[in-house]
């Protein structure tokens, strides 16, 4: 049986795409990624229209993917992250049919439930064999993780693997196994590393950032989950990370052997690996080098799919057993609901990633955000968009205050016993327009241009085009 | 009121200026001396009004670095801040009591009532750290400026302090005695996460009411160090106890664990729980 | 109080205006660009007059780059600007 084929343009003919077929792409090589642009090429130049577009997320080096768009070729696009390059170009209506966003988690469960078919899967694999046999642990364009693309593997119809290291047979230590993939291409080069991983993150200077973190770390502290057995999750923004640094140096200073770290994984959470503060680092994106290493070489860092990651309807995911999750928010409403897809202007840049589904699944899942950035208050009377509803939200920290969900009493009681600056989040909307005025409202278009799912599947809420 | 940590915010910052209420520190500096350049001295003295003016900083004490006497801004300074009530002057460079009572003339002038800290950071402003503090009811406290006072002693700042321990004892000696706060100079390695721990200590041990930073880093780690600990205040609530019971019982002298509690004692624990009253700190068990 | 020549103050950093005044014949002819002017237009441009009565400037073109400045920042901007730019009185 031969699967290794020259080029991705036989690839593409062997797997028979027709006119409104879907076709998927994961983002382990996020902003370096040359993947999606050399497939769509070749789909356009096959001239294929009116294609369905599902990929985990779109990153601005993606951005020809909009010429494809205004040509017909792509008709559907489905997301769980859209980066500000090409999600202004969607909410500038460029699109007839409404983007589809979804969560991580609920991604790859609907897959896996036949909600949104895959026809054929294009699967960029910094290392591969000849039978597809794949893992991003190895090679020039290593990038740790695939976890986001082993339920494309899984449950498309067909199964393209693209490699710039081609290995012989067998890869032992592979990801996706052969089981799953139809044809492998060879190229030149799956990405570009600088885009790929990018370097250790510093943790931030910014004074603002360093309070709101040594807040976020005396709130878990004070939670009573920061205990022997101990998990954790935070993103990888300046604050989040400085509130895993401060969080480090309570366990360690405590003596408190967590359980293990989850999500996407920065140098810092690999540090705290290291440190003893975890067992075991469940890896479903690596962020750096240090943890495209760890990945490879500690074999107490596992690399998870996203479905077991956070799938809603899988028989459990790791975001179920999660104590504490760190998130960030561009808005969020004095009902809680948080808002991380659109801008102030309403534009989308960004989306739910695994924002919905750790929120849902975690005992504690903490909002870290300034009362104010340039001038526009944090919190509003309702957010433009909601990307994750506010009844997974458990508290917001920020350097003014930190505002408890009303729905949990009992966080409430132990933050003040804990002498901790307590806010209710409507008088927080009070203060921070003491400050910085009361903003205008955006006026929003009229026109749906994207339909953001709920991680189990349903309509949660929509984004209006925006009027220039 | 309690001063333990005193923050530096460089006066043409809007961004620092704007969050400084929310750094954790008990005071902030507004600063328009070193932190600002000649050409936008008349910038940040606007910014700075502006921020006392129309800034809500309940709950964190506002200070301003004016310049100088020797420069010719530091009247305007006073002219444009006073009005908007900061909370204390610091004046950087005093020397002697005659810069405290010009000050003081000139404050008394715009009919101000607001106190002064004197920044002491010359080898003249150490010698007569005395006479500084007791030149008028205007001085509130004496603060110790290490990088000017170490370029005019021409030795080398070090983290270690060895070259301004005399000038430390000396400004806790002169400040107390004369009756008034006194307080440490910043520690400015912002990277230093231990060093700053032991530059507090040493400050807490000598007799400083607080200590100045430049980064919002050391602000916890002052706070921390200049507070009472549990057992600094269940210790004062034994002390005012053993008082009281003393009275109820008439007896004169009264000894606490072998130890015999004096007026300097008692007056110390009222001290220490006052502070942790501010705090919100309780008496543990014991 | 008459502008008698161009001047300028604030910053492009975030939170700070960057404000320029120059002479102008009658009246105020006001540029505003903001990072934030969709929520903040119209306050922008009522503080910036106000400042300029305050003042007592009746005729100035004034220009604001905005980068997400408070109103006591901007207020402290604008007044700078007019000082630096008014002549001998």
């Amino acid at each position: 049986m031969m699967k290794l084929v020259k080029t991705i343009k036989e690839a593409v003919a062997l797997c028979g795409i027709k006119d409104g077929m879907t076709v998927s792409f994961h983002h382990h090589l996020r902003n370096g990624d040359f993947v999606l642009n050399m497939v769509m090429e070749e789909l356009a130049a096959a001239g294929l229209r009116d294609l369905t577009v599902n990929a985990s997320s779109l990153f601005d080096a993606h951005a020809p993917l909009l010429e494809h768009i205004e040509k017909g070729v792509v008709t559907g696009l489905s997301a769980d992250y859209i980066a500000a390059g090409v999600g202004r170009a969607i909410s500038q209506g460029i699109m007839e049919k409404p983007v589809q966003f979804r969560t991580h988690g609920g991604r790859p469960n609907d897959i896996r439930l036949g909600r949104t078919p895959i026809d054929v899967a294009f699967i960029a694999a910094p290392t591969a064999d000849p039978m597809g046999n794949c893992s991003g642990k190895y090679g020039k364009s290593a990038c740790g993780s695939l976890g986001y693309a082993f339920a494309d593997a899984m449950f498309a119809k067909k199964v393209v693997v693209i490699t710039d290291n081609l290995v012989p047979y067998p890869l032992a230590d592979f990801s996706i196994s052969e089981n799953f993939v139809d044809y492998v291409v060879a190229v030149d080069a799956i990405g570009d590393p600088k885009g790929i991983v990018s370097g250790t993150t510093r943790i931030t200077r910014d004074p603002v950032g360093l309070v709101m973190a040594s807040h976020a770390a005396r709130v878990i502290e004070a939670s009573g989950l920061l205990k022997d057995g101990f998990s954790f999750q935070t993103g990888a923004g300046g604050a989040s990370l400085a509130a895993a640094k401060f969080l480090k140096e309570i366990m360690l200073k405590k003596n408190i052997k967590g359980s293990f770290g989850l999500g996407g994984i920065t140098a810092y959470m690999v540090d705290m690996l290291n440190a003893g503060c975890f067992e075991t680092l469940m890896d479903v994106q690596c962020f750096d080098l240090d943890a495209v290493r760890s990945l490879r070489d500690n074999p107490r860092h596992r690399e998870i799919s996203a479905l077991q990651y956070a799938a809603p309807t899988g028989r459990s995911a790791v975001v179920d057993s999660l104590d504490v999750v760190i998130l960030g928010a561009t808005q969020i409403d004095t009902d809680f609901n948080v808002n991380v897809h659109t801008d102030s202007n309403g534009y989308i840049m960004g989306g739910s990633g695994g924002h919905s589904d750790t929120a849902a699944g975690a005992k504690l899942s903490m909002i870290i955000a300034p009362m104010f950035r340039a001038r526009l208050p944090i919190v509003t009377d309702k957010v433009t968009c909601i990307s994750t509803p506010g009844k997974d939200i458990d508290v917001l920290v920020t350097q003014g205050g930190i505002a408890v969900n009303p729905r949990r009493q009992d966080l409430q009681e132990k933050l003040r016993a804990a002498g901790l600056p307590l806010v209710e989040i409507g008088e927080l909307k009070e203060k921070t327009e003491r400050i910085t005025g009361t903003p205008a409202p955006c006026t929003k278009g009229d026109r749906v241009v994207a339909e953001v799912i709920g991680r189990n599947g349903d309509l949660q809420d929509v984004i209006y085009n925006v009027k220039e | 009121m309690m001063r333990r940590s005193m923050l530096f915010l460089p006066g043409n910052n809007p961004n620092m200026l704007i969050n400084g209420n929310c750094l954790g520190s008990d005071a902030v500096i507004f600063d328009l001396e070193d932190a600002v350049a000649p050409d936008q001295k008349d910038a940040a003295r606007i910014l700075v009004r502006n921020t006392l003016k129309y800034m809500d900083f309940r709950g964190c004490e506002r200070i301003v670095r004016i310049n100088s006497i020797g420069t010719p801004y530091w009247k305007e300074d006073l002219k444009a801040l006073l009005p908007y009530k900061p909370d204390l002057i610091l004046l950087p460079k005093t020397e002697c009591a005659e810069d405290i009572l010009t000050i003081d003339a000139y404050m008394t002038e715009l009919g101000s009532q607001t106190g002064v800290m004197a920044l002491i950071e010359t080898a003249l402003g150490v010698e007569n750290a005395f006479c500084i503090a007791s030149a008028s009811k205007r001085v509130k406290a004496l603060f110790l400026g290490a990088e000017d006072l170490t370029a005019d002693l021409r030795c080398k700042r070090t983290k270690e302090g060895r070259e301004i321990e005399y000038a430390r004892h000396r400004l806790v000696v002169a400040a107390r005695a004369a009756g008034v706060d006194v307080y440490d100079t910043p520690f400015t390695d912002v990277n230093d996460d231990e060093g700053i721990v032991s530059d507090a200590s040493l400050a807490k041990a000598l007799g400083f009411t607080g200590k100045a930073s430049i980064s919002p880093r050391h602000v916890e780690v002052i706070n921390a160090v200049f507070s009472p600990t549990q057992k600094d205040v269940d210790y004062a609530y034994e002390v005012m106890e053993a008082i009281a019971l003393a009275k109820e019982q008439g007896k004169g002298a009264i000894s606490l664990h072998g130890k015999m509690i004096d007026a300097p004692i008692v007056a110390r624990a009222e001290q220490t729980i006052a502070m942790a009253e501010a705090l919100g700190m309780r008496r543990g068990d014991f | 109080m008459k502008i008698v020549k161009v001047a300028s103050a604030g910053t492009l950093e975030s939170s700070d205006a960057f404000v320029e005044v120059a002479p102008a014949g009658e009246g105020v002819s006001l540029e505003i660009d903001s990072v934030v002017y969709a929520q903040f237009g119209e306050a922008i441009r009522q503080t910036v007059l106000d400042v300029l009565k305050d003042c007592g400037v009746e005729a100035a073109c004034v220009r604001v780059a905005d980068r997400g400045a408070l109103e006591c920042v901007l207020r402290a901007r604008v007044e700078t600007a007019v000082l630096r730019g008014k002549g001998e009185e």
